[in-house]
């Protein structure tokens, strides 16, 4: 327990693990982005205007600017945490990455650091597509839109580091399934990002204090559609919170994971 | 010499179950220091403390005066370990592995490269540098793996079963390479249970078992101690008595024996020899040979299964 108290043991080096994750998406780059990419199109196409055609939403906001905000919360997140999931548990166990990381000067949480930045940048990379794809259908009602990038970070931040919670503590690749399956895609589902969430009953909208996407899709619908509040400053604290919080978990997860 | 490597009283406890118990030695610089044992003897365990990869329960080790349990950043800038499981990354080339390891380190770009260039030559990996890891043999990845050591410039290498799963030639061309790098001052800590690797490359060595050293000392010092000069193998039938072949023995000085199986050991210990009149007919098959790092191994660790 000692070691689970310490402090974090951090240097500048973490960014190399990063980096060393960037070459290889730069080797791979087309069958890693092709997923991230074709989804939330093939998604806009079908959601936004097939099914926006016969949506008729209270209001004269037309159904495919009601989802295009929500895309930026959904999409990055399954980017984010997939990358700290199957890719990182990839990294862990079947590559062995990290025993190979862990004799040189990099520490065991400069490891985790590491991954944590990178799993988030994932979930930038496919922010920014969006916010590309969704100003093109031109949904983006507001010049606040250019800041969705750095309000991102919290969100990608704090997917990224409890998806790598989860593979600290997976014992094996399919046991990471529960975390995607229970956790990850009801927040697909039920962050707001395909209907208002004030359609749902009174107790499922309390709930939906807990859920992080749907922080993240009234944030980035403030910024895209313009109306930002006060009250989006809550949901940006709310995030940045988590993320820290659960970061600081992913920091001893790893170390009881990988020191032995 | 100075000593590179002090190690006192090292304890490492998993649980209930002790895998390294009260080991102390020390590796001077330049030597090629040898650590050998049976499975399960701690070997891998001892290499890991040493490389700051896992924390002691107990002792102390400090490598280039550096305390591997506080300083581990320190020590492992100045280590190259190699480990006993294949861990080259392999999304990566063969070029791309010491670049990115390489980085790790801090070590300055044109410095890499160069000293990449230079060890895939050493290595003969140069026409496989553009090669993803996945598509090289055992051996390359072997000679890849040391090469990824080096990247560093380490003051101390350290190889944990270098040459296990190869076939002789791979064996061999890697033996070469090792003894080139002694030559260059490079000090070198290795685990084996490969006695012919231990005798190659090793001038002082410890043997364990069980978590505990048994044995310290020069491979030559160590035969002549536990072995001495010459043995005899004596192949009897099966569940033959060995009392009769003994009896002819009485008046000799200085033989120790041990039966494993249907063989018995007679080692001319004190002895200068054993004369080959004595052991003319007896069993079926005698082979009279010299002592070797194997007889020491096998008489302190046991020529039982050591599971």
């Amino acid at each position: 327990m000692t070691l689970a108290l310490a402090r974090p043991d951090l240097s500048l080096r973490a960014l190399r693990l990063w980096q060393r994750n960037w070459d290889v998406l730069r080797n791979t780059w087309l069958e890693e982005l092709v997923w991230p990419f074709v989804e939330p199109l093939v998604t806009l196409l079908a959601l936004g205007v097939g099914l926006g055609r016969i949506v008729q939403l209270p209001g004269d906001e037309s159904y495919l600017e009601f989802v295009a905000p929500g895309l930026l919360a959904i999409f990055p997140m399954w980017a984010a945490t997939s990358e700290a999931g199957w890719s990182s548990y990839f990294r862990l166990e079947s590559e062995r990455i990290f025993d190979a990381v862990m004799a040189t000067p990099l520490s065991v949480d400069d490891i985790t650091t590491g991954e944590v930045l990178w799993a988030a940048t994932r979930g930038l990379i496919s922010t920014l597509f969006i916010l590309v794809v969704i100003a093109a259908f031109g949904t983006v009602a507001s010049p606040l839109a250019l800041l969705v990038p750095l309000a991102a970070v919290p969100a990608c931040l704090f997917f990224a580091a409890i998806s790598l919670c989860n593979t600290a503590v997976a014992r094996s690749v399919r046991s990471l399934n529960y975390f995607f399956v229970l956790y990850i895609t009801p927040q697909f589902w039920l962050s707001g990002a395909w209907f208002p969430l004030e359609e749902l009953p009174e107790w499922a909208q309390r709930l939906s204090w807990w859920v992080p996407s749907a922080h993240a899709a009234e944030l980035f619908r403030g910024l895209v559609r313009g109306g930002l509040e006060w009250g989006h400053m809550g949901h940006l604290a709310w995030l940045a919170v988590a993320a820290l919080l659960f970061y600081a978990l992913a920091l001893l997860l790893m170390r009881r994971r990988l020191v032995r | 010499m100075k000593p590179l490597v002090v190690a006192r009283g090292v304890v490492k406890r998993y649980g209930a179950f002790t895998a390294v118990d009260g080991v102390s030695f020390q590796v001077m610089e330049g030597e090629c220091f040898g650590i050998l044992g049976p499975n399960g003897a701690g070997k891998t365990t001892l290499v890991r403390l040493m490389a700051s990869l896992s924390p002691l329960t107990a002792g102390q080790i400090t490598v280039d005066g550096l305390d591997v349990s506080r300083q581990g950043r320190q020590v492992r800038a100045r280590i190259g370990l190699v480990p006993q499981h294949d861990n080259l990354d392999p999304e990566l080339t063969a070029w791309q592995n010491l670049r990115v390891f390489s980085r790790y380190f801090g070590v300055p770009k044109a410095v890499a490269e160069e000293r990449s260039g230079e060890l895939l030559d050493f290595f003969h990996l140069r026409e496989r540098a553009r090669q993803r890891v996945e598509t090289l043999s055992a051996g390359m990845r072997r000679r890849l793996i040391i090469a990824r050591a080096l990247i560093n410039a380490p003051r101390l290498l350290v190889l944990d079963e270098p040459t296990t799963g190869l076939d002789p030639q791979a064996r061999h061309l890697l033996w070469q390479r090792l003894r080139q790098l002694k030559a260059q001052g490079v000090t070198m800590v290795l685990t084996t249970h490969y006695m012919e690797e231990a005798e190659q490359l090793c001038d002082r060595l410890i043997i364990m078992h069980e978590g505990r050293v048994l044995a310290e000392g020069s491979p030559q010092a160590l035969v002549e101690r536990y072995a001495g000069r010459e043995v005899a193998e004596v192949h009897l039938a099966p569940f033959q008595d060995e009392a009769p072949v003994l009896s002819r023995l009485t008046g000799a000085r200085g033989l120790v024996w041990e039966r494993a199986g249907d063989v018995l050991f007679i080692y001319a210990r004190d002895s200068d020899g054993l004369d080959p009149a004595l052991l003319r007919g007896m069993g079926e098959r005698v082979v009279l040979r010299r002592a070797n790092l194997e007889d020491v191994f096998l008489r302190l660790t046991g020529r039982g299964l050591a599971e």
